[in-house]
């Protein structure tokens, strides 16, 4: 890791920012803040050596899992696999009838879409499954799962947490997105989630914390991910909700909402 | 055609076993031969009579805890990365409890997972209304890409597996705790797309779905011996995909049904039945399952008679219909 390559993935960070912008104003419809988000986290997954895939095969038998359980940041995720090179030339819509990008991920609608997602604690689950599956077949590709806070509100997904530290699922990643807001409002007003780290720690979790915009911080964190761990891991990345638009950061009114043209030039002119 | 059924089978001395007898032994057999099958629980393994299996294939059992959610979630992973997991729990647990797992994780992604849903029914008795699943077929059969077996035995059930694994998609298995009179045998033919016409008849078609088979085999019978009508009598197996080809055939030629189960009328066979001749070949149907109420504790035999879907009801049915017949004006 060196300068450069943080200088050219926070270009790349940005890039991904502004097209998602405008897939999102495309659309007229869609989740636009936790998007802006976890924006670096995804950068540095996908285009800082992390996660291993090929966009020329998607289901290629030794690829890491990706799986988005939080499905409604799909603008990012589509925007990402679009710099990665799996749509091709193509330059499919989001939310348009008959495109693969629907409004949350479908496996059904596009292969790289390892599980569809949507409804919350889901993901998280499959992602459990895969992992099994994967050790029981002697495979050496990872699970890599994005949740969010939120979604830590769901019951399935304390089951899922409890089940990976049960069966000690070493080759198993959670990525949390760790914003504070929600739909309705922030976290701690509309549920009430505790010490995230303590309950994962208490389920047989290793606990990693990371400013999730720092991407020296988070090259060199998933960097670590080619040590073997015994445990499933979970990374706890503190985020801003918006991140990259000041007038929108931390602001919950714009978890699920695309941005109006006034706002869409305001953050084109923003994020430069 | 020649089902090769149980010779015995109308004699009061009736062989009798559990269809969960039959989900443990066959899931045994095939787990031989194919690697692929993978069994998850959700803390109910001896009741589903998994005993043998767990101890045959222990790096083939993966138990959950009581969380269906996750279990179902676990699955479809499994399922998508080449697996053929079977969930084993109650009808009451699976699906109810995983819906929304079922309708994305599983039927939504086209993911190879077995479910099985075991004590379903009225006849679950003493547990109660909480654990007498009655709108599992509505649910499950609502669901896009998700196969729905109900069998009738033991000898049924063990089809029903087997085919499950064969067949690549989701599929769902329902059937009663108890011991019931085996009316098939392990020779007995099973096609997914073809319900069975265990007897011929002119008057009427009853319809029947799981253990409740037998009770309208013994209506008939009456019905036949007593009234002098002659009903025929189909074992709708497969909920979904429904047999229409054989419904509508019966449907012409005897031009009255009785739809018989152990699940609310809404969204069971009665409402699948109905939606097809709707459609396609009105004519009257009389049905014989839960209306609308929740079940309670008691004996089974007492419950299917206070809840009005016992042999003497669908007798009863019988009479109705082919009055309903006669007034029924039907279009040429």
């Amino acid at each position: 890791m060196d300068k450069t390559q943080i200088e050219r993935l926070q270009q790349k960070a940005l890039l991904i920012r502004r097209d998602l912008t405008e897939m999102l104003f495309r659309s007229a419809s869609g989740h636009w803040g936790g998007s802006l988000g976890l924006a670096d986290v995804f950068t540095v997954l996908f285009f800082g050596g992390i996660l291993r895939y090929n966009a020329k095969k998607p289901e290629a038998k030794d690829r890491d899992r990706f799986i988005l359980s939080n499905g409604h940041i799909a603008p990012l995720y589509y925007t990402v696999l679009e710099h990665a090179g799996f749509f091709g030339d193509k330059k499919p819509a989001l939310r348009k009838i008959g495109s693969p990008l629907q409004g949350h991920p479908s496996h059904t609608h596009l292969a790289v879409v390892e599980t569809s997602t949507g409804p919350l604690g889901q993901g998280v689950g499959v992602a459990v499954g895969k992992a099994i599956a994967l050790k029981m077949q002697g495979s050496s590709a990872r699970v890599f799962c994005i949740t969010s806070d939120g979604e830590h509100e769901e019951g399935s997904t304390w089951e899922a947490v409890a089940s990976a530290g049960k069966y000690r699922l070493d080759n198993l990643i959670y990525i949390l997105d760790r914003n504070h807001v929600q739909i309705s409002g922030t976290t701690e007003d509309v549920g009430n989630l505790g010490n995230i780290g303590a309950r994962y720690r208490d389920l047989g979790w290793e606990v990693l914390e990371v400013n999730g915009h720092d991407i020296g911080k988070l090259l060199r964190l998933f960097d670590s991910f080619k040590y073997k761990s015994r445990k499933p891991r979970i990374v706890i990345a503190r985020t801003i909700m918006g991140k990259g638009v000041k007038q929108i950061e931390n602001d919950y009114h714009y978890h699920g909402k695309a941005p109006s043209e006034k706002e869409y030039l305001m953050a084109m002119a923003e994020l430069k | 055609m020649n089902y090769q059924l149980n010779p015995n089978l109308l004699s009061n001395d009736v062989e009798r076993k559990s269809a969960r007898q039959g989900f443990g032994d066959e899931i045994t057999e095939l787990a031989k031969g194919n690697k692929r099958i993978v069994v998850l629980d959700a803390d109910l393994g001896e009741s589903l009579r998994l005993e043998e299996y767990k101890k045959k294939f222990p790096s083939r059992f993966i138990q959950m805890g009581v969380a269906e959610a996750n279990m179902i979630s676990v699955a479809a992973g499994l399922a998508l990365e080449g697996f053929i997991p079977f969930t084993s729990s109650f009808a009451c647990f699976t699906p109810y409890q995983a819906v929304s797992q079922i309708r994305i994780s599983v039927a939504y992604n086209k993911a190879n997972v077995k479910i099985i849903g075991g004590h379903a029914g009225i006849v679950t008795g003493g547990d109660g209304a909480s654990h007498q699943a009655l709108e599992d077929i509505a649910i499950m059969r609502s669901i896009p890409n998700i196969t729905v077996f109900s069998p009738c035995d033991y000898w049924q059930m063990r089809k029903c597996v087997k085919v499950a694994a064969k067949i690549s998609g989701p599929v769902y298995i329902r059937f009663s705790r108890r011991d019931v009179p085996m009316i098939t045998t392990g020779k007995t033919p099973f096609r997914i797309n073809e319900c069975q016409v265990l007897r011929d008849g002119t008057d009427g078609t009853i319809l029947a779905h799981g253990e409740s088979v037998y009770r309208a085999l013994l209506a008939a019978e009456t019905l036949y011996k007593e009234k002098k009508l002659d009903f025929a009598v189909l074992n709708v197996h497969t909920i979904k995909p429904l047999d229409e080809k054989t419904i509508l055939k019966y449907a012409k030629r005897t031009r009255a049904f009785v739809v018989v189960e152990d699940h609310q009328i809404a969204g069971g066979l009665c409402g699948a039945v109905s939606e097809y001749l709707a459609e396609n070949y009105p004519i009257p149907v009389q049905f014989v399952g839960i209306r609308d109420k929740f079940g309670e504790s008691g004996d089974p035999e007492k419950l299917l008679k206070k809840f009005h879907i016992d042999v003497e009801d669908i007798i009863e049915a019988g009479m109705k219909i082919r009055e309903r017949k006669r007034m029924f004006v039907y279009n040429k």
